[in-house]
């Protein structure tokens, strides 16, 4: 009986695969806005929020979690995805609204937020959560790891496509 | 042939024939046939036939299907397929193809979904025979050749999981267990853990997480995007993938893929003519749009995990046909 051995990708680990254009007239590598977050993460500063994925105002965010974050809220849903190591989330439901309701994408909060605790959350590889609209939320790592979120473009989503695409 | 009407399916507008001497129903839409014996699928139309392996046939019918006719243009193979528009769908044979259009052999007819929705449906149901599973990778299922031989509406039939919020939210799609969905043969090394949730009284339902990974090595399907969580339009449909993407997608909207584990091979094509545009490799974290004027088909070597990632605006398709959208993802 055959094992099989699955293959995912870490931060330290990892092999990018690659485009082999055929149609040079009207093809091109860019159209595929091709990257791998793994290799956008270890470029990155810790919690910096870098657009791997945009359809319109949708993105996907490659952020490298390493340390504390700061406490951010958002007025809709967003989905972190944790891709490599192991990331705590902790959950406040503040006392008030600190982003308006057709506000897209997640903001900063100054310091710490007033209000209840919501509960605590702690995700390795392969384990997705949800950051209900309107918490507060911050992450933890205490080694450098690897999230992908699910959100919408906001004022502190990175944009550095020609750095990051392969070409 | 003799086309009959269906009493029980009068309603439904399926014209289906009584078993033909291998046993299955023949199928007329609109002025397009269908027929199959042992080992095809016979399709014609006013101005052509084409012929495809019921194996082939089968597995594509099944996602067309399943999907509700998706996003865009599901190609069965380089001639014979299907357009949504949402509320229609053409039927077409040779619109793809560049040289059935020089040669006018192309032909093409739009349904109202409903319609061709059941027609399908009763085919798909009809030509399935006991033991083969259409959504099943090669090696896990019969074959589906020979004459009639019983049926499998249970396979044929599965509900298609669309989580409303996220996977693991009360109320909403829950996870997989043992019970229902044994760890796929090549997801044996999968963690199974997971995560670590200590919810407050009171926010047991806004504090929630669930192993994805673990959720997809279970699945029992390939090729079967699911909607596991939503932002606003903003849909995460991961799937597990064996072997070939049973259709050819034509994209009426970028969308993109992140490769989750292992490695997909795409062959990408112009979405009009079918000529070879670009191979595409994606490996373990590999994050790759699929333009808009682009058709796909994926080789999965091993079981692997792809998460395809939907903006389903209903608009979008009318904003890239007008030019309002671009059919490429990002310009740098």
């Amino acid at each position: 009986m055959s094992v099989y051995t699955t293959k995912f990708g870490s931060l330290n680990d990892f092999t990018k695969g690659d485009i082999d254009v055929i149609d040079l007239v009207n093809d091109n590598p860019k159209h595929y806005a091709f990257s791998n977050v793994f290799e956008v993460a270890s470029k990155s500063r810790p919690w910096e929020k870098v657009a791997v994925g945009k359809n319109m105002e949708y993105v996907l965010e490659a952020i490298r979690a390493e340390g504390t974050s700061e406490w951010r809220t958002c007025a809709h849903d967003e989905f972190p995805l944790c891709m490599d190591g192991e990331v705590t989330v902790e959950l406040v439901q503040p006392d008030e609204a600190h982003v308006a309701a057709d506000k897209s994408g997640s903001v900063a909060i100054d310091g710490d937020p007033a209000g209840q605790p919501m509960g605590r959350i702690t995700l390795r590889r392969g384990h997705m959560a949800l950051l209900p609209a309107n918490a507060a939320y911050r992450f933890h790592a205490d080694q450098p790891s690897v999230i992908l979120l699910q959100t919408i473009l906001g004022d502190d989503t990175v944009e550095r496509w020609a750095d990051i695409c392969l070409r | 042939m003799t086309t009959t009407e269906s009493a029980q399916n009068t309603n439904e507008g399926i014209i289906a024939s009584e078993p033909n001497h291998e046993g299955y129903r023949e199928y007329t839409l609109g002025h397009f046939h269908f027929r199959r014996d042992e080992y095809f699928a016979y399709v014609t139309w006013p101005t052509g036939d084409h012929t495809l392996s019921i194996d082939d046939f089968l597995r594509a019918m099944q996602r067309d299907v399943a999907w509700d006719f998706f996003y865009g243009t599901v190609n069965f193979d380089a001639v014979v397929g299907t357009i949504n528009h949402y509320g229609t769908v053409d039927l077409f044979a040779g619109t793809f193809n560049e040289i059935y259009r020089k040669a006018e052999r192309d032909y093409l007819e739009n349904f109202e979904s409903s319609v061709i929705r059941e027609t399908f449906k009763a085919m798909l149901d009809d030509w399935t025979i006991d033991g083969f599973d259409p959504f099943a990778s090669p090696a896990e299922t019969d074959k589906p050749f020979g004459v009639k031989a019983g049926s499998n509406t249970e396979a044929v039939t599965r509900r298609r999981v669309a989580a409303h919020r996220m996977v693991g939210v009360p109320g909403d799609e829950q996870i997989r267990t043992d019970a229902t969905h044994p760890i796929n043969r090549m997801f044996a090394d999968v963690a199974q853990d997971e995560p670590e949730v200590h919810a407050e009284p009171g926010f047991e339902d806004r504090v929630v997480a669930f192993n994805l990974f673990a959720y997809l090595s279970r699945s029992n399907v390939t090729w079967n995007p699911s909607v596991v969580s939503v932002c606003k339009d903003s849909l995460y449909c991961p799937t597990t993938e064996e072997y070939i993407l049973p259709i050819i997608h034509g994209n009426d909207r970028v969308e993109w893929f992140v490769q989750l584990s292992d490695e997909i091979r795409w062959v990408v094509e112009d979405r009009e003519t079918g000529v070879l545009r670009s191979k595409v490799t994606m490996r373990a974290g590999d994050v790759a749009a699929m333009p808009g004027d682009i058709r796909h088909q994926g080789y999965s070597p091993k079981r692997s995990m792809l998460l395809v990632w939907e903006n389903a605006s209903s608009e979008l398709p009318e904003l890239i046909r007008t030019g309002k959208a671009p059919v490429y993802p990002v310009e740098f």
